[in-house]
């Protein structure tokens, strides 16, 4: 296939500013076309991958879309129970506690059936990474009703929109962990715009480096899209994000060294 | 006078067509094709020879599809 507008001369290693970094595997990801996941997980191995970490670092994978992370990630991952990942990287953080420690879970995951493990996690400061991949649905299972979901917003479980006498309203698990003293950093980020992305590049840096000091909890949340689940394409997906849910999930710190900053 | 150029490639079997890294290039370089890969998605190509290397679309792009160069040439 020829290949339109290319400038072969200029493809040469050292001209080279952007490449699939070599903690991701080769492995096509299976996530739908546009789906957040694919952009945190690069961010995440791209930054194992500048701070020289890779062989270091243990991963935990969720339930929830993200399950099959371990194909993805070229570190040492572990798959945990449903909701049961800060657990599984308490212990796994205590027994080797020279290794890095992330856990990767959506918010079907973190704050709905592991709320328990992850308040108490967060609680006993433990010296891990938690990367949360809110998109206000369960997309995995067919775009239930998550804990996260917006008021008013339709889902296969609630197709009249989320009511919330009879539903509950929309649960702010981040703003719930940065209250406990064991939570070191927290933040919220995006990853739909490249300004966003590189903002949730360093934030997931930083929480790597508060490990390294032996800081408390580092807990990032990704505000991400679920364009399958929300019904739309994937640039109106963002689009829609932008508008919904950044009102009520509003970027930026949290915590920041332990100390409130919002 | 020196001129920055780029210069972004594509790696069509990856690429799944959501168009997001289209929104992300200040140049309009990006746009989705007709033609379609092996799975069926109609796959990103370029439109023009702007590119300035500024690695945005590689930096949203969910399926780490682009591979980005960029260098200085004398005119």
């Amino acid at each position: 296939m020829s290949e339109a507008f290319a400038r072969p001369e200029i493809r040469k290693p050292k001209n080279n500013v952007f490449k699939k970094t070599k903690v991701l595997t080769d492995n096509v990801l299976h996530y739908c076309p546009g789906c957040g996941h694919g952009v945190v997980h690069r961010l995440v191995a791209e930054v194992i991958d500048e701070m020289g970490i890779q062989e270091k670092t243990i991963g935990i994978a969720p339930v929830g879309c993200a399950v099959m992370a371990y194909n993805y990630f070229d570190i040492d991952m572990q798959e945990a129970a449903h909701g049961r990942a800060p657990a599984l990287a308490t212990a796994i953080k205590r027994m080797l506690p020279e290794k890095f420690v992330f856990t990767y879970q959506g918010d079907g995951d973190l704050a709905a059936i592991g709320t328990a493990e992850t308040i108490h996690a967060v609680n006993r400061g433990e010296k891990i990474v938690i990367i949360f991949i809110n998109n206000g649905i369960y997309g995995m299972t067919g775009g239930q009703m998550a804990p996260t979901t917006l008021k008013g917003m339709p889902t296969s479980t609630s197709p009249y929109g989320r009511d919330i006498q009879t539903m509950g309203n929309p649960l702010k698990i981040t703003e719930l962990v940065a209250q406990l003293p064991g939570a070191y950093y927290v933040t919220r980020q995006s990853v739909h715009t490249p300004v966003n992305a590189r903002k949730a590049k360093n934030a997931i840096k930083k929480a790597f480096e508060n490990q390294a000091k032996g800081c408390g909890v580092s807990f990032i949340e990704v505000v991400s899209n679920c364009n399958s689940g929300w019904k739309l394409s994937p640039v109106k997906a963002n689009e829609w994000m932008e508008q919904n849910m950044f009102p009520f999930y509003p970027l930026g710190d949290i915590k920041v060294d332990g100390e409130l900053v919002k | 006078m020196a001129k920055i150029v780029g210069d972004v490639v594509i790696n069509v079997e990856r690429c799944k067509g959501c168009g997001v890294c289209v929104t992300g290039c200040p140049k309009d370089v990006l746009t989705l094709g007709k033609e379609v890969n092996g799975k069926g998605y109609n796959f990103v190509v370029k439109q023009n020879d702007e590119c300035i290397g500024c690695a945005n679309c590689a930096m949203i792009c969910p399926d780490v599809v682009l591979t980005v160069y960029r260098t200085k040439i004398e005119e």
